[in-house]
């Protein structure tokens, strides 16, 4: 079956400076976060079926920490940030100070400073997409798991699955620029729910059918 | 006749069937459900991988038919049937279903995963076949993998490891 999204390559352009300016943001409140450069890179809008999301993601079955939250308002739809488990708690070191935090040992500690990271980064990224958009967009309180990426991510495909064998996925990779031997890498995941497409073209003037 | 043995895999929301004497097997279950069937005569087995509870919410009227419990069941049937497998002997086994997210005063979408274990259950139950064992709900993801010769479906979460039902 097709995909039943009828974008042009300046549907897509809109979709990734979507992207852009939410992680954006997001890096900022990041970068100041862990008193680090973090660098960006330029985000990927995929039109892709279920299985290939979770190829895209890191597999699967690959276990990652992730925080989902789901947009509500103008603009519904999921966002997750999706972080390596030991890069996850390296960052949550880097917030606390404390180099010794695991979030992959059910410390109840951190996992909610990693959970109030996602928080702050979510919070800023949905800021700037509201901004952007002058939609009123709402986030719901964040939650955290710690597990295969396949189990976790089609939380946000609840919605999408119900019209169609396919998601656009809206992600954007950072990094921190100045460890070389370290490097983290995070990947924020956004995944707008069917009918917000049409009131993200809309609140930015762009015809849906192209 | 030497019968080379097959490992089936099936993505979200599919299906497949095997003959012995192979596995089928379907990676990173969290909300979704997968459902084996199987006949120990004919050591036919299916699996879908379900994603959502009935058709009936479907608001395009092309979709992959192992997306919803009662298509999904329906189509996994028709084709064990095609190969000679006997409606009366075919029994389930289940696993999947969790919560991967809570968070207080959430909506219904974070429960699809136990909405899931029900719609499975009752569409079981509306064709008479008896689950005759599960491993669902809680909030771990897991792999699962049916095995033809032993009638056992492995699964694995991250942080129990492996378990036979």
């Amino acid at each position: 079956m097709e995909h039943p999204f009828d974008y042009t390559a300046m549907h897509k352009d809109v979709l990734k400076e979507i992207g852009n300016i939410g992680a954006g943001n997001a890096a900022t409140s990041l970068s100041k976060i862990v008193n680090q450069t973090i660098q960006m890179e330029t985000p990927v809008v995929h039109i892709v079926s279920f299985d290939e999301m979770m190829e895209k993601a890191g597999g699967k079955e690959e276990v990652q920490a992730a925080i989902h939250v789901e947009m509500l308002g103008g603009l519904k739809g999921s966002m997750f940030f999706v972080i390596d488990p030991a890069e996850a708690s390296e960052l949550v070191g880097m917030m606390t100070g404390d180099p010794s935090l695991s979030v992959n040992e059910g410390d109840p500690f951190a996992t909610s400073a990693f959970l109030e990271l996602g928080n702050i980064l979510t919070g800023s990224y949905i800021r700037a997409l509201s901004d952007f958009t002058q939609l009123d967009i709402h986030q719901s309180v964040p939650s955290v798991a710690i597990d295969m990426v396949g189990a976790m991510l089609t939380q946000g495909l609840i919605e999408i699955s119900q019209i169609s064998d396919y998601a656009i996925m809206i992600e954007t990779v950072f990094s921190d620029a100045e460890s070389k031997t370290n490097q983290l890498q995070g990947h924020f995941i956004l995944l707008p729910d069917p009918e917000a497409f049409q009131h993200i073209f809309k609140a930015l003037g762009v015809s849906e059918h192209g | 006749m030497v019968k080379i043995s097959q490992s089936v895999k099936v993505g979200i929301a599919g299906l497949d069937i095997v003959e012995h004497p192979g596995t089928i097997t379907t990676i990173g279950l969290g909300s979704c459900v997968g459902v084996v069937l199987y006949d120990q005569q004919t050591r036919l087995a299916g699996l879908v991988h379900v994603m959502l509870p009935h058709s009936d919410i479907s608001k395009s009227s092309e979709f992959k038919l192992g997306k919803y419990a009662d298509t999904g069941i329906d189509a996994v049937l028709e084709l064990m049937k095609s190969r000679g497998a006997n409606m009366h002997r075919i029994k389930a086994k289940i696993a999947g279903g969790a919560q991967m997210f809570s968070r207080q005063g959430s909506g219904d979408t974070l429960r699809i995963g136990p909405r899931n274990v029900e719609a499975v259950k009752e569409e079981l139950a509306r064709r008479n076949i008896a689950v005759v064992a599960e491993d669902t709900g809680g909030n771990k993801g897991r792999t699962i993998e049916f095995d033809t010769e032993t009638f056992l479906l492995k699964v694995r979460t991250v942080q129990l490891g492996e378990r036979m039902i």
